[in-house]
C-alpha cells in the first residue's frame, strides 16, 4: 500500500513537471506535430487493419446468434453498429495502442534515461518531463479520438462488406440496421472515452519509461509494465465512465 | 570558480560522499581522480545539482547552488556545459542539431547565426562534413568531440566532464584531453574532469583531488601527485606494474 501510494505520489509530482510553462513554445509546438506523426498517424495502418476484421467478425457472430425468425436481420447492423462505436472503437482501440504505444514510449525514454541523455537536458536547464512528455501527451488528445472515428467507420464498414459476403444480411438491411434507433452522444461518449484513455496510455508509459534505473534489462521490464498498467487502468476506467456517462 | 564545502551524500543509509570540501579555480583543468566506485561521478553529478547532497554547500561564484529552486538551478545550469560518459547525444537527431539544440531552446538568434556557431563549434573541435550523420554512424571519439562541441555552443562558464576517454584508443583520449585543456584556456572556464586515466593526470592535471570510498584523501597537481606520501594515491598512480617498475628503479 506505501509503496503504491508512493508511485501515485511520484506520478502526480511527474505530471506537475509535466504541465509547468514550456520553455520554448516554439520547439514544443514542433515536437507535438513530430508526435502525431510517430504515435497517431503511424498506428492508423494497424488500427484500420484491425478494425475492419473486427467489424466482420463482430457482424457474422451476431449474425450466427440471431438465426431467429423472429429477429429482425436489420439488428445485425444495429449490434454491428452499437458494439463497434460503444466499445470496440474506443476501448480495445486503446487496449490495442497501449501495447503499440505505450511500449515505444515507455522503451523510447527509459532508453534516455539509462543513456544520460535526460541527464544532459536537465543540465541545459531543459525541463525533461515537459520537453520529453508533454508534447506526446497533446498529440495523443488529439489525435486518437481521430484514431476512434476512423475505427468506427473502418469497422462499421468491414461489417457492412463481410454481412453482405457471407450472404447473412443484405446491404439494404444492414445500412437500416446501422441508422435504426441511432444514438448521436454515443459518438460523444466513444470520444470522450477515448481522451481519457489517450491520457492515461500516454502518462502512465511515460511515467513508466522516465524512472528507470539500471539498464536495457530494466527498460525491457519498464516497457512490459507500462503495458500491462496503461491497459489495467483503460480497463478500470472504462467501467467509472461509461457507469458516468451512460447511467 | 566553484566552492564545495563539507558535502556529504548517502544512498539508502549508504555514505557515498563524506565531508569533502574543495576550491576549483577558473581557467584550470581541475581533475577528481578515483578507483571505480570511489564516488567521483556522485560528487560530480551532486556538484551539478543532477543529486542533492545530504548537508553541506555548493557555491557557484557567490551562489548558493544547493539551496537553489528548480528555476534557479535552471539559470545556473544555462552556464553549465557538461560532457557525460556516455556522450549522451540525442540519438533521434542529427550531429548539427543536437549542436543546435541549447541554441534553439535558449537563444533568439536568426537560423543563419544558429548555422554559423553550430559549424563554428564543429570546426572547434575538428569534425567536419558530419553535421548531417546521426549518433549512432560516429566513432567513440567523434561523438565525445560532437558532445564537447554541444557543450561550448552556448559559452558556458563552466565545464563538466564525466571519464571523457573512457572507451578511447591512448591516442584518442589524449586527443580529447588537449581539446579539453585548450577549450579551459581559451573561454576561461571552469573545467572539472572525473577521471581514472593516469595519461589524462600528466597530461591535464593543473589541480587533482584524489578520493577514495567517498573521503578526500589528497589535493595537488600532476607535479606533486608522483612525490606524494598518501599511500592510497601511490597504490592508485603506480598501479601497473610498468609504473612500479619505473618507481622502484628511481
Amino acid at each position: 500500500m506505501i509503496r503504491f501510494l508512493s508511485q501515485l505520489g511520484r506520478y502526480v509530482l511527474l505530471l506537475q513537471k509535466v504541465f509547468s510553462k514550456p520553455e520554448k513554445a516554439s520547439i514544443y509546438y514542433r515536437q507535438t506535430m513530430q508526435e502525431m506523426v510517430y504515435l497517431g498517424f503511424n498506428s492508423v495502418g494497424i488500427i484500420t487493419i484491425i478494425s475492419f476484421f473486427m467489424g466482420a467478425v463482430i457482424t457474422l457472430q451476431t449474425a450466427y446468434n440471431t438465426e431467429n425468425p423472429i429477429y429482425p436481420t436489420y439488428l445485425i447492423g444495429l449490434g454491428c453498429r452499437d458494439s463497434i462505436i460503444l466499445e470496440f472503437s474506443s476501448t480495445i482501440s486503446a487496449l490495442i495502442l497501449a501495447g503499440k504505444v505505450g511500449s515505444n514510449i515507455a522503451s523510447e525514454i527509459g532508453t534516455m534515461r539509462i543513456t544520460e541523455q535526460i541527464d544532459a537536458l536537465e543540465m541545459m536547464g531543459v525541463n525533461s518531463a515537459s520537453y520529453l512528455i508533454l508534447p506526446k501527451i497533446i498529440a495523443t488528445l488529439v489525435f486518437n479520438p481521430l484514431l476512434t472515428i476512423i475505427s468506427i467507420i473502418v469497422g462499421i464498414t468491414g461489417g457492412w462488406i463481410s454481412g453482405v459476403l457471407a450472404g447473412v444480411i443484405t446491404s439494404e438491411d444492414f445500412i437500416y440496421g446501422i441508422q435504426y434507433a441511432f444514438v448521436p452522444f454515443y459518438i460523444t461518449y466513444s470520444i470522450i472515452k477515448t481522451v481519457f484513455f489517450a491520457f492515461i496510455i500516454t502518462s502512465v508509459s511515460a511515467f513508466q519509461g522516465y524512472y528507470v534505473e539500471g539498464g536495457s534489462l530494466e527498460v525491457g521490464r519498464a516497457s512490459t509494465k507500462a503495458v500491462v498498467f496503461s491497459s489495467l487502468l483503460v480497463l478500470l476506467f472504462n467501467v467509472i465512465l461509461t457507469q458516468l456517462l451512460l447511467s | 570558480m566553484i566552492r564545495i564545502n563539507n558535502v556529504n551524500k548517502s544512498f539508502n543509509g549508504n555514505r557515498v560522499l563524506t565531508d569533502i570540501s574543495v576550491e576549483f579555480e577558473p581557467g584550470k583543468t581541475n581533475l577528481i581522480i578515483g578507483r571505480s566506485g570511489s564516488g567521483k561521478t556522485v560528487l560530480l553529478k551532486s556538484i551539478m545539482g543532477l543529486h542533492d547532497v545530504d548537508d553541506g554547500e555548493i557555491w557557484f561564484e557567490n551562489v548558493l547552488f544547493n539551496k537553489l529552486d528548480f528555476t534557479g538551478k535552471k539559470e545556473i545550469r544555462k552556464e553549465m556545459g557538461v560532457l557525460f560518459q556516455g556522450s549522451a547525444l540525442f540519438d533521434s537527431i542529427t550531429v548539427e542539431q543536437n549542436v543546435r539544440f541549447p541554441l534553439d531552446m535558449f537563444t533568439n538568434k536568426s537560423p543563419e547565426e544558429k548555422t554559423d556557431r553550430v559549424n563554428f563549434c564543429l570546426n572547434r573541435v575538428n569534425i567536419v562534413n558530419a553535421n548531417h550523420l546521426y549518433p549512432a554512424e560516429l566513432s567513440g571519439g567523434m561523438k565525445k568531440r560532437v558532445a564537447i562541441a554541444r557543450a561550448i555552443s552556448l559559452n558556458p562558464k563552466y565545464l563538466f566532464c564525466d571519464e571523457p576517454n573512457s572507451g578511447l584508443d591512448p591516442i584518442t583520449a589524449i586527443l580529447i584531453d588537449e581539446l579539453i585543456k585548450e577549450l579551459t584556456k581559451e573561454y576561461s572556464m571552469t573545467t572539472i574532469v572525473n577521471t581514472h586515466d593516469m595519461n589524462s593526470v600528466m597530461e591535464n592535471g593543473e589541480k587533482i583531488i584524489f578520493i577514495s570510498d567517498g573521503i578526500k584523501y589528497w589535493e595537488g597537481n600532476k607535479d606533486e601527485i608522483l612525490h606524494s606520501d598518501c599511500d592510497l594515491l601511490n597504490d592508485f598512480v603506480f598501479a601497473n606494474s610498468l609504473a612500479k617498475k619505473l618507481r622502484s628503479e628511481k
